[in-house]
């Protein structure tokens, strides 16, 4: 199969000034997949295709997944391991190919046996973290996080030459979808990344997802596309935003209007790829229909924005301030990112707001700030001192449901955050 | 609904099912429990049958709310319950699921019926947060056996 370097694929929609969208799709029906990885090729904007993995392949219950498949159930995303081999070849045969990467999105904290899949089948593109893949996705521990994903970035690594550049995402921008200040976000990114380029990879991208405050979303991608600039050394990065990841608007307009800002912003601040979210979102899994429609509306929307000149982003906000004391500080306790990465979480160092995990601190707290910015409410032990605005209270269930649903609330009624 | 002075919090275990990651619901439902004066255990999310099971045996908690949002719930929904009411302890205790079921956005008739055939007590499908305040609000917390 004629390889399309991912990381390359993007590159040079860049340079022809386009962005490059992509849907979060995934259904267990192999016909139904290919179906929907055929449309996203053919729709009316430069997509690269996705597999969103199903939740038993996630959690590593392969065999949940086969029951599952052998009982006709519709799982919520394609089970990648327990499909044969040749089906899945059949769903990517005449479609994945120099024109249309393909990347495989799934969520494991433990991602091996899906890194070994995807490799086998000629696919060299993925998403993860040991952070942004554990925290929000498990219970299981870090340091076990940590282990599996250094080998799944060096099984990704080993597959490098023969015109091959595996290519891998940190999900460190959603860290749990919502009410995670931006400079949290931008550090996991970056960390992450380098741990990624530690480990072998020479082709990686940084994410952030769109928050409450579009200002801050603009300063929270230029300090990324910084810190990526100074750290990331002559590995090939491009940033990739995601349209909102918290709660959605109900409303059909509310949400493909959330997501055409979402695609404004990525053109605005100077990002390389979008993924979008469908109009569906609040209410099930999407349609290979609501999916095409998401991704045409974003093309569109994003042909409309200007973005901003070449060079590297001035910006010297106060994410970047923060960001930039986070990503050292964790560099700072070990030249081993994974190691460092342990400790900064055991310490506090780094702290996710609202996140069970047990080796999460769970001392930060974050609010809406009347200006729409996401604040901390108290910074617990991260090295942001003074940077808490308000007096922490108790919040309640009406608080945090108001905090999660604001966007929601606002698209709904016709407004944009 | 707040407790009676001198009568204990009723106990309440939260819990998500094996494959589902969500949070953001098991904080709120915590939250809300709370609130309406339980007093809760959480067991975050992706909870193995068998932890979800040991833990309701060691705590033998007055109430067990399942929730999934993830679209497996009626899978996984159905084989944690079968677990849980395998145990003669948990034999009396009240089970209920909520959250988004399935996968579709629809209401599964057929599927709810399976759950509530299982053990359920209570089957929450499109997460109707007032229905089951109003299920609380009826002394006792058993509704249904
Ligand atoms: C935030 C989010 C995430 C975050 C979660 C972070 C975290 N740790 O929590 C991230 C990005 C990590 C994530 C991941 C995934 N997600 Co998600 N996620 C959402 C999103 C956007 C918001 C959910 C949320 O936070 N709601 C806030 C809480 C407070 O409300 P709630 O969960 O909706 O629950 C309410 C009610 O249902 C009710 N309720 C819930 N449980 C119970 C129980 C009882 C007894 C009662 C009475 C009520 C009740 O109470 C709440 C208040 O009303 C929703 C879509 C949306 N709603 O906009 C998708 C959504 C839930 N996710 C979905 C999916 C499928 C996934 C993934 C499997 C990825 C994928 N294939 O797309 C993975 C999960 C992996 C896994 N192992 O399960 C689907 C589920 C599809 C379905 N059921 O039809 C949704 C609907 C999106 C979609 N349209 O595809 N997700």
């Amino acid at each position: 199969m004629t390889q399309a370097p991912f990381g390359e694929f993007v590159a040079g929609a860049r340079a022809r000034g386009t962005l490059v969208v992509q849907p979060r799709m995934g259904f267990s029906d192999p016909g139904r997949m290919r179906q929907g990885l055929a449309r996203t090729r053919a729709a009316d904007a430069v997509t690269v295709g996705t597999l969103t993995l199903d939740s038993y392949t996630r959690v590593r219950d392969l065999d949940a997944a086969r029951r599952a498949l052998a009982e006709g159930v519709t799982l919520n995303g394609y089970p990648i391991c327990t499909h044969p081999p040749e089906t899945t070849r059949g769903v990517l045969d005449g479609i994945h190919d120099a024109s249309f990467p393909v990347q495989v999105r799934h969520g494991s904290p433990r991602p091996e046996h899906i890194v070994a899949a995807l490799l086998g089948l000629g696919l060299d593109a993925t998403e993860g973290g040991p952070v942004s893949y554990c925290l929000p996705y498990s219970r299981t521990p870090l340091a076990e996080a940590v282990v599996c994903w250094r080998t799944a970035c060096e099984m990704l690594a080993e597959h490098t030459g023969d015109g091959r550049v595996p290519h891998l995402e940190s999900f460190g921008g959603c860290m749990l979808g919502q009410l995670c200040p931006p400079a949290v976000l931008v550090a996991v990114s970056v960390l992450e990344g380098l741990f990624f380029a530690r480990h072998g990879l020479r082709s990686v991208s940084l994410s952030y997802a769109q928050q409450t405050s579009p200002q801050q979303d603009l300063e929270a991608v230029a300090a990324l596309q910084r810190l990526a600039g100074e750290l990331l050394g002559t590995v090939d990065w491009h940033v990739v935003l995601y349209a909102y990841m918290g709660v959605y608007p109900l409303s059909r307009g509310g949400g493909l209007n959330l997501l055409e800002a979402a695609a404004r912003l990525a053109v605005t601040s100077g990002a390389s790829r979008l993924i979008v979210k469908t109009a569906a979102e609040a209410h099930r899994i999407p349609t290979v229909a609501d999916n095409v429609e998401a991704l045409e509306a974003a093309a569109r929307a994003a042909a409309t924005a200007t973005a901003p000149p070449p060079g590297p982003p001035a910006a010297d906000s106060e994410v970047y301030a923060e960001a930039r004391t986070l990503v050292h500080a964790v560099l700072d306790l070990h030249d081993d990112v994974g190691t460092a990465l342990l400790t900064a979480f055991r310490r506090g160092l780094l702290d996710i707001p609202y996140c069970l995990h047990p080796d999460n601190a769970g001392r930060a707290r974050s609010f809406i700030d009347h200006d729409g910015r996401l604040r901390w409410g108290d910074t617990g032990a991260l090295p942001l001192g003074g940077a808490a605005v308000s007096a922490a209270r108790k919040v309640t269930s009406a608080d945090l449901l108001a905090a999660l649903s604001r966007v929601r609330r606002a698209y709904d009624s016709g407004g944009t955050a | 609904m707040n407790s009676m002075p001198g009568t204990p919090m009723p106990t309440v275990l939260v819990t998500g099912t094996s494959s589902d990651a969500h949070t953001w619901n098991l904080v709120y439902l915590q939250l809300l429990l709370e609130e309406w004066g339980h007093e809760v255990t959480n067991l975050g999310p992706c909870a193995p049958d068998d932890l979800v099971m040991g833990s309701a045996v060691e705590l033998r908690p007055d109430l067990i709310v399942v929730s999934s949002v993830n679209g497996h719930g009626h899978q996984d929904g159905l084989r944690l319950v079968q677990v849980l009411r395998a145990r003669p302890e948990l034999a009396g205790t009240t089970i209920v699921i909520g959250g988004k079921l399935g996968t579709d956005g629809l209401r599964n008739v057929g599927q709810v019926r399976r759950l509530l055939a299982a053990g359920y007590d209570r089957v929450f499908d499109d997460g109707d947060v007032h229905a089951f305040r109003d299920m609380l609000a009826r002394p006792p917390v058993r509704a249904v056996s």
